[in-house]
């Protein structure tokens, strides 16, 4: 293939934790890139010590985030023409996340609000039993559907200016994925669910701007599963002032 | 930072205000269309239990609503935690209180 005459200008962030620099490549402009072939290309013919993240390619494990010209974007799936500006790209590692290397952000705080969120499995019965069977037709059903794909990027959380305001806020990835669960028939933490996204970092701090959806590359909706947690903690707490 | 109690108490107050908003609006828009002067307007304030109820609901419901407002800005935007964050909040909610109920008690009752 014959390279494109005009070249890339690609800023990346260099550095390990919280200090670094940009530094700029020119990479050869090519047909049908993406960010990430940009990225690869530079690793292997520019700098091998850059450091950046990736498995698929093909936008099922949601390991090869990153801020590109200031946006979250899954760059396998990013091609270059439609986000460069003036021929320049800016990469950088997500947002709201601590650095390990280059463009390596760190999950750990990511992953770590799911389980406080309590965003994980919940078992009703053991192998003995019988399968509980899923209804796809009850709405309870359909709203788990509508958030199910999430493929854990990070993106959501990057765009979040919530989060960014607030980092203690547990985000719009794991509140997704807390009301998945909480509308799914196989699911018994109910309570243990609603009372995790009640709590100062939970659910009630969304302002409800909407780069989640917006930026969301699956296009799945975080922000009405968000709103979705506010009303039946809501309903939930009245009932519970009811009956006591 | 905002946890489901105050999230419940700043949508709760909003809800009461909403109305008391525009019946303010409104008393206000009357009484200036009319031309009513203060010793008129005093004269309908002074022992109305209506009036007293209407204002105090709407200055309990203002001092709840603001201070829980402004306790996320400071937090979002000030950076303000912990200790700092609650003495702020209840200084908004109690000096707003205050400041309200004494201007109710002066139109009402005093
Ligand atoms: S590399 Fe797997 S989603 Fe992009």
């Amino acid at each position: 293939m014959v390279a494109e005459a005009q070249n890339l200008k690609v800023s990346v962030w260099r550095g390990t934790g919280e200090t670094g620099e940009f530094e700029t490549f020119d990479v050869p402009s090519r047909e049908s890139q993406t960010v990430l072939d940009v990225v690869s290309w530079i690793q292997q013919q520019a700098d091998p010590t850059l450091t950046y993240r990736f498995a698929c390619r093909v936008g099922m494990c949601g390991s090869c985030a990153m801020m590109v010209n200031g946006i979250p974007r899954w760059t396998c799936r990013t091609h270059v023409k439609k986000v460069s500006e003036n021929n320049t790209l800016r990469i950088e590692p997500l947002r709201n996340m601590p650095v390990i290397k280059d463009l390596v952000a760190d999950m750990d705080p990511f992953f770590d609000k799911w389980v406080s969120a309590e965003a994980l499995h919940h078992p009703t019965s053991t192998r003995n039993d019988a399968i509980t069977p899923v209804d796809a037709t009850t709405p309870e059903r359909q709203a788990a559907d509508a958030g199910i794909e999430c493929i854990n990027c990070g993106i959501c959380y990057a765009a979040c200016d919530t989060v960014a305001g607030n980092p203690d806020y547990l985000g719009p990835a794991a509140l997704q994925r807390a009301w998945t669960l909480l509308n799914d028939a196989k699911d018994g933490g109910r309570i243990a669910i609603l009372d995790a996204v009640s709590g100062s970092g939970g659910c009630h701090n969304c302002h409800s701007m909407g780069s989640c959806t917006r930026y969301c590359p699956n296009e799945l909706d975080p922000m009405s599963a968000i709103a979705g947690l506010k009303r039946e903690t809501f309903r939930h707490a009245l009932r519970r002032k009811r009956d006591a | 930072m905002l946890d489901l109690k105050l999230y419940m108490a700043q949508r709760l107050t909003a809800l009461i205000m909403a109305p008391l908003v525009i019946g303010h609006i409104a008393v206000m828009i009357y009484a200036i269309q009319g031309g009513l002067s203060a010793a008129e307007i005093l004269g309908r304030t002074q022992g109305s239990v209506f009036w007293f109820a209407f204002y105090g609901l709407f200055v309990l419901a203002v001092s709840v609503h603001a201070a829980i407002g402004l306790r996320v800005i400071a937090h979002e935007w000030g950076g303000l935690k912990g200790p700092a964050l609650s003495a702020l909040t209840w200084a908004v909610g109690l000096g707003l209180l205050i400041m309200g109920a004494r201007a109710v008690w002066a139109v009402t009752w005093a």
